[in-house]
């Protein structure tokens, strides 16, 4: 039986099989000259990657649950946030649908 | 004979980087946090160890999913850090320890652990903070390393039964190895947090806590977890625990609690930090 846990993607083999062509995009961003050719012309990058027109979706939008959708890993697209100079509070809140701060008080809370 | 001298557990987070890079030590929102390492320093400079063996988890600097290996034990001279995308400073190279990787390699996979070796592999920030925690300063080498990567990246993961059994095959190939050095055993990351999903950021302090006791007292409690149960009790990324696992795994003698520090949040995790002394088998020999 398979282990479900709410709100919580496993990234197994199927997404990983799934995600390979975004996170692989991702893992180039290590490379700050593919950081600024992403910026320069983001179509042509994802073309020259091969991602699905789901995971392009995803990328487009900025959309964080999107992409996990898509077979993206959190670990790699971290490093495609950090073009756009997010962190994890500021995916933390997208995911949840909270504001920034609403998201850093959670984190603050539980602490208590 | 190499003796292990204690383990430490200590959380990797990489804004901790940008922190030390700032300055931010002694900063509201660091301070409690930074301040835990006091106790660290003070007991390092006591057992003076020689050797780091640091278990930790890649993060798409060295291994990507094309080829992603289990356990990959490091057997370089010398290790890199580089650029891992999101702006935390670059740290200089760690030195290695390559005849006693080759050591920890050959008994291992003897002992039927089939690792992959690597001469020639970056470290990211879950080996360089952790190192840079317990010795500050970007020019400070004092010990030299061997890193253990553990994949908690794509399921399936190693069971913590098996990061376990993993820990102690590497406590048995220190104890054998027949150069008089102190080894220093580390696991990084952690304590729970989730970085993905709706349940992004989810913590579980009352878990943590009972996972700090248990890694002094009663470690095969962890060991007999599921994977996807530390999941579920510790969030995606909380899975890290598995570096802990074996941390402690390898510390083979007599072990007792020197210092701890738990701290929520930094960034978007539980923060924690454990210190582990441990009498060797040799030891409790000669004072009985």
């Amino acid at each position: 039986m398979k282990h479900e846990i709410p709100g919580t993607v496993v990234f197994d083999g199927a997404l990983a099989q799934r995600g390979l062509a975004l996170n692989k995009m991702c893992f180039s961003f290590n490379d700050a000259e593919n950081r600024a050719a992403f910026l320069r012309d983001e179509d042509g990058y994802c073309d020259k990657y091969g991602l699905t027109a789901e995971q392009r979706a995803a990328v487009k939008h900025r959309n964080v649950l999107e992409m996990i959708a898509a077979g993206g890993n959190v670990y790699y697209l971290a490093k495609l946030a950090g073009i756009f100079g997010l962190n994890v509070q500021d995916l933390g809140a997208q995911q949840t649908g909270m504001t920034v701060e609403a998201f850093k008080a959670k984190l603050q809370s539980a602490g208590r | 004979m190499a003796r292990i001298i204690g383990g430490v557990g200590t959380t990797h987070v990489p804004s901790i980087g940008s922190a030390i890079a700032k300055g931010l030590q002694q900063d509201p929102y660091w301070k409690p946090f930074f301040d835990g390492f006091a106790g660290v320093h003070k007991w390092l400079a006591a057992v003076k160890p020689d050797i780091a063996v640091v278990f930790y988890n890649d993060h798409g600097l060295n291994f990507f999913l094309d080829k992603m290996p289990t356990f990959a034990v490091g057997a370089a001279g010398e290790y890199k850090n580089a650029d891992e995308g999101w702006g935390i400073p670059v740290s200089r190279p760690f030195p290695g320890d390559a005849a006693f990787s080759w050591h920890i390699i050959e008994q291992l996979i003897a002992d039927e652990f089939d690792v992959t070796t690597c001469q020639d592999m970056l470290v990211d920030h879950a080996f360089t903070i952790p190192l840079a925690l317990l010795w500050p300063g970007a020019d400070n080498r004092p010990v030299r390393t061997i890193p253990i990567a553990i994949n908690t990246v794509q399921h399936p993961l190693p069971s913590p039964a098996r990061c376990y059994k993993l820990g102690q095959a590497v406590g048995r190939a220190i104890d054998s190895y027949q150069q008089d050095v102190n080894v220093l055993v580390l696991g990084t990351g952690g304590l729970s947090h989730q970085l993905d999903g709706k349940r992004a950021g989810f913590i579980n302090k009352e878990f943590d806590l009972w996972c700090l006791d248990r890694l002094v007292s009663d470690p095969a409690a962890l060991a007999r977890f599921s994977t996807l149960k530390i999941v579920e009790e510790a969030g995606t990324q909380g899975v890290e625990l598995l570096n802990w696992i074996a941390m402690r795994g390898a510390l083979t003698g007599r072990v007792s609690k020197v210092h701890s520090n738990y701290h929520i949040p930094i960034s978007n995790t539980a923060s924690a930090l454990l210190v582990l002394g441990n009498e060797t088998q040799a030891e409790l020999r000669k004072a009985s």
